[in-house]
């Protein structure tokens, strides 16, 4: 449950003293956030409410379908972190960073794999990620090569309580469960880790096949009808982003060039 | 038979002797008891005719009708479910939280007897596809059963509106929701789970009425022993025969992620003793995913209530490539065809075509459009095979103009069948879409790429129809063109009225015989539901419907979703962007009577 329901007069105080940061994140969802704020996006978060001089709300809810409509449109948050860039019906800020899909995989069994068109495809177990209600965007490739009998899917989600669910897809990996697995850069970097097993994270090459793209800009997500709020979001991103990187490396997000450099405004 | 009449008190006695009696005397429609005035299951009957025999209102004075009482559920998303009416009480579930609200028809203005919460889950909300909608409960030997969205299906004292048992079926936190009404045989709770847009796996599961305890569970794909097919297991056409074909007719381990989840209806013929139901489409939803039939998704199944074994089933659309689920009614009839008293079952699939099928056996008699379609030529009656228009098959790649869209000729909104006129009375859908194989998307810190669908309406402009259909010559008799899909469900009664709702929020009677429209009134919000018709403690004759828009169709009021995005609710949002325009969300129950 939505813990409040405020009306837009706090969002509107943003603009001077903002009392209230509401912050929409998953209770369960690794990397990304968790109840105990340890995900990557939780923490984003705070460096974010500090610099607009707010209190951190956390409004906690899965991420499922339809998340803008019941995240912003409908009022119950302010902003949503790790919104991919130009998501429709919402405004995202400027990227605070851009990963890729990776191939991973454990170096002492089938070594390091970067590009979809490797040959060694056809004879291996390969993981994919089920997101919303297909693969994994390089997953769509290989299945077009005629390889989805190779393909085990892996949802993002796992029984109530599991504290992990995100997790289970590089375990996979590191129990040679799979031979090689597509996996979100940030869940594989985070997850690899913890692994017993020596894994080799590879971003996907080419980064983009026959129009569907394997990276992607991540950004905060505000309402349409919150320009404001978005602009003093992207203030506080570019300020911080040092703080910001420093976080990604933390978190062993594997990271993908960028247009502009990060942090340029910053440097002398 | 016995178990579905709800007689108490000194109407015990009759529990024991009146339904043999009935069994003695020759009826049209063997599996249906005699109409006793009440509404114990949401399509009136296990032959799911939703035809009642009152006839006080009828052609003659249905223009008379007005309004006699409401009731507001006090919730504002989509509401699908059919009111039931039992012991002079009326029973609504409601959209989540799934409360049931018990009406004491007895008293001045009906007033709450009790109400149940079953307290669902919240996140729930978040996994539901197409809004938080239920569509409704089932009375059998003194309790009613009914779904939550987060997936138990729980036993409520009707007396009482104590709970008597409670189980959890599936986890709302990998994807599943549930969301069908069951269907009570044999002593059996028989329900289905909703969630195809998660990649789950599909199962239609029979619980034990008295305890609550789960029998069987049939899964749509994986091998025989999960489909509980075995040696009884008798498909009529040759594509539907071998072993292990849930399994088979995918590559690698893709069943497990094959979705076939069962959402929707399911109906009864104690004769025959099997219970039919429908598969919904196979998943990831990206069909260059997933070479080959795909079974047993997009199917039709005959089981044994009891066990849940299966005993025939038909792939309507192997390999589906465009959402056509196969989840929709399929009404049991007894039809003269072709100089022959046949056992059917008619099912209008969501490909937009009225099968017409020996439910016996599972051979097709007809497969005729009741909607536009140019995603398929034919069904051929000997083989069973449907002949797919490729040009109309989607995939990495743009297509446009592909009729019936993803909703379908029809969806859910169920039909009826009137024995006076021999006539299915089909409320449907006239929309066709664009699909381009590419969409940036997020979900659950995860950015993806998924299709693209914008759907708007079919040829001539109307998005909806309202239409009668000759199941026995297989054609269209009549046609009342709608603006926006109908979709809510319809009833006919003796009178020769059909009763339904539009999204607008307009509640119409028509001619049965004719389509002419003879009386209409203005709900408060878009009607999505399932009307009924009962007989008040009173002796008169109700007409029933729940207003209040939402579903997948009405998302766009329900869910406040922004008229911007086309591509939102699965497309849908693009062609109903001038809905709010003309209702707002509300849910509201209206009673009708003469005066």
């Amino acid at each position: 449950m939505f813990f409040r329901c405020l009306s837009g007069l706090l969002v509107l105080a943003c603009a001077g003293t903002c009392a209230v940061l509401r912050v929409c994140a998953d209770p369960q969802n690794l990397p990304f956030s968790n109840q105990a704020r340890e995900g990557l996006d939780n923490r984003v978060a705070e460096i974010v409410a500090n610099g607009l001089d707010a209190t951190l709300e956390f409004v906690w809810w899965p991420e499922r379908k339809a998340s803008v409509a019941q995240f912003l449109d409908a009022g119950n948050c302010d902003v949503w972190f790790g919104a991919p860039s130009g998501l429709p019906s919402a405004l995202t800020t400027k990227p605070y960073y851009r990963s890729s899909y990776v191939f991973i995989s454990r170096r002492d069994r089938v070594g390091s794999i970067s590009s979809l068109f490797d040959e060694r495809f056809s004879s291996l177990r390969i993981g994919a990620q089920i997101v919303g209600d297909d693969y994994a965007p390089p997953a769509l490739v290989l299945a077009r090569r005629g390889l989805s009998a190779n393909l085990a899917g892996f949802s993002l989600f796992g029984p109530e309580g599991e504290p992990n669910p995100a997790a289970r897809i590089v375990d996979a990996v590191d129990t040679g469960a799979v031979d090689v697995a597509i996996v979100w850069g940030p869940v594989a970097g985070y997850f690899a880790k913890r692994a017993k097993s020596p894994l080799e994270i590879t971003s996907v090459r080419p980064a983009a096949f026959a129009g569907i793209p394997f990276a992607f800009d991540i950004t905060a997500a505000v309402s349409k009808n919150k320009p404001s709020l978005r602009a003093q979001i992207d203030q506080v991103l570019e300020r911080e982003c040092p703080a910001i990187r420093a976080l990604l490396a933390e978190y062993s997000v594997p990271l993908e060039p960028e247009e502009k450099t990060p942090c340029a405004s910053l440097q002398p | 038979m016995l178990q579905i009449f709800p007689l108490e008190g000194l109407a015990q006695l009759f529990r024991i002797f009146v339904p043999f009696f009935l069994a003695a005397i020759a009826f049209p429609q063997v599996q249906n008891p005699p109409d006793d005035g009440q509404w114990t299951m949401p399509a009136k009957n296990y032959a799911s005719t939703r035809y009642s025999s009152l006839d006080q209102v009828n052609t003659g004075n249905v223009a008379k009708l007005r309004l006699a009482w409401t009731f507001s559920t006090g919730l504002t998303r989509g509401h699908e479910a059919a009111p039931l009416v039992v012991n002079n009480t009326m029973y609504i579930v409601t959209p989540w939280p799934n409360l049931l609200y018990a009406l004491d028809l007895t008293q001045p203005g009906a007033p709450v007897k009790w109400t149940y919460d079953p307290q669902p889950s919240a996140s729930a909300q978040g996994v539901a596809c197409c809004d938080v909608v239920n569509r409704g409960a089932a009375y059998y030997n003194g309790r009613i059963y009914y779904n939550t969205l987060d997936n138990n299906t729980v036993a409520v004292d009707a007396a009482t509106g104590k709970q008597v048992w409670k189980t959890k079926l599936g986890d709302i936190n990998q994807g599943e929701s549930m969301t069908m009404a069951p269907i009570v045989a044999k002593g059996k709770v028989i329900v289905g789970n909703s969630g195809g847009e998660f990649g789950v796996r599909g199962w239609l599961c029979g619980l034990d009425a008295d305890t609550g305890k789960i029998v069987w569970r049939a899964y749509t794909t994986g091998p025989d022993k999960d489909v509980l097919i075995g040696a009884n297991f008798k498909p009529f056409y040759k594509a539907d025969q071998g072993k292990d074909l849930g399994q088979k007719t995918w590559q690698g381990e893709q069943w497990k992620i094959g979705g076939g989840s069962a959402w929707s209806w399911i109906s009864y013929d104690p004769d025959l003793d099997l219970i039919y139901y429908g598969t919904a489409n196979p998943g990831p939803w990206n069909a260059d995913q997933r070479p080959g039939d795909n079974k047993w998704t997009s199917t039709l199944f005959a089981r044994r209530p009891e066990t849940g074994e299966a005993i025939w089933a038909y792939q309507m659309n192997p390999h589906d490539v465009h959402d056509y689920d196969g989840v929709n009614e399929n009404i049991l009839l007894d039809l003269n065809i072709n100089g022959q008293t046949r056992k059917v079952l008619a099912h209008p699939d969501r490909n937009g075509r009225m099968y017409i099928m020996d439910r016996a056996t599972g051979e097709v008699l007809s497969a005729e459009t009741f909607a536009f379609v140019n995603t398929t030529e034919s069904v051929d009656l000997k083989t069973g095979h449907l002949t797919i228009n490729p040009s109309k098959t989607t995939g990495f790649k743009t297509v446009r103009d592909i009729c019936p869209a993803a909703p379908g000729g029809k969806d859910w909104q169920p039909s009826a069948y009137s024995p006076k006129t021999g006539f299915i009375y089909l409320p449907h859908n006239n929309l066709c879409m664009e699909y381009q194989g590419t969409q940036a998307n997020y979900i659950a810190g995860t950015p993806y790429v998924g299709a693209n669908v914008r759907m708007y309406a079919g040829p001539g402009g109307n998005r909806g129809e309202f239409s009668a259909w000759d199941p026995v010559h297989a054609k269209t008799v009549w046609t009342v063109k709608e603006m926006f899909p109908a979709w809510s469900g319809t009833v006919v009664t003796a009178g020769d009225v059909v009763f339904y709702g539009t999204m607008d929020g307009w509640f119409k009677a028509l001619n049965a015989r004719n389509g002419s429209l003879l009386w209409q009134f203005k709900t408060g919000s878009g009607i999505i539901s399932q009307p009924v018709v009962y007989e008040g403690p009173d002796g008169k004759e109700y007409v029933a419907v729940l207003a209040g828009v939402g579903g997948w169709s009405g998302a766009i009021v329900a869910g406040g979703l922004n008229a911007q995005d086309g591509t939102g609710a699965v497309g849908f949002l693009n062609a109903m962007a001038d809905l709010p325009k003309y209702t707002t969300k509300g849910g509201t129950l209206y009673v009708f009577s003469l005066p």
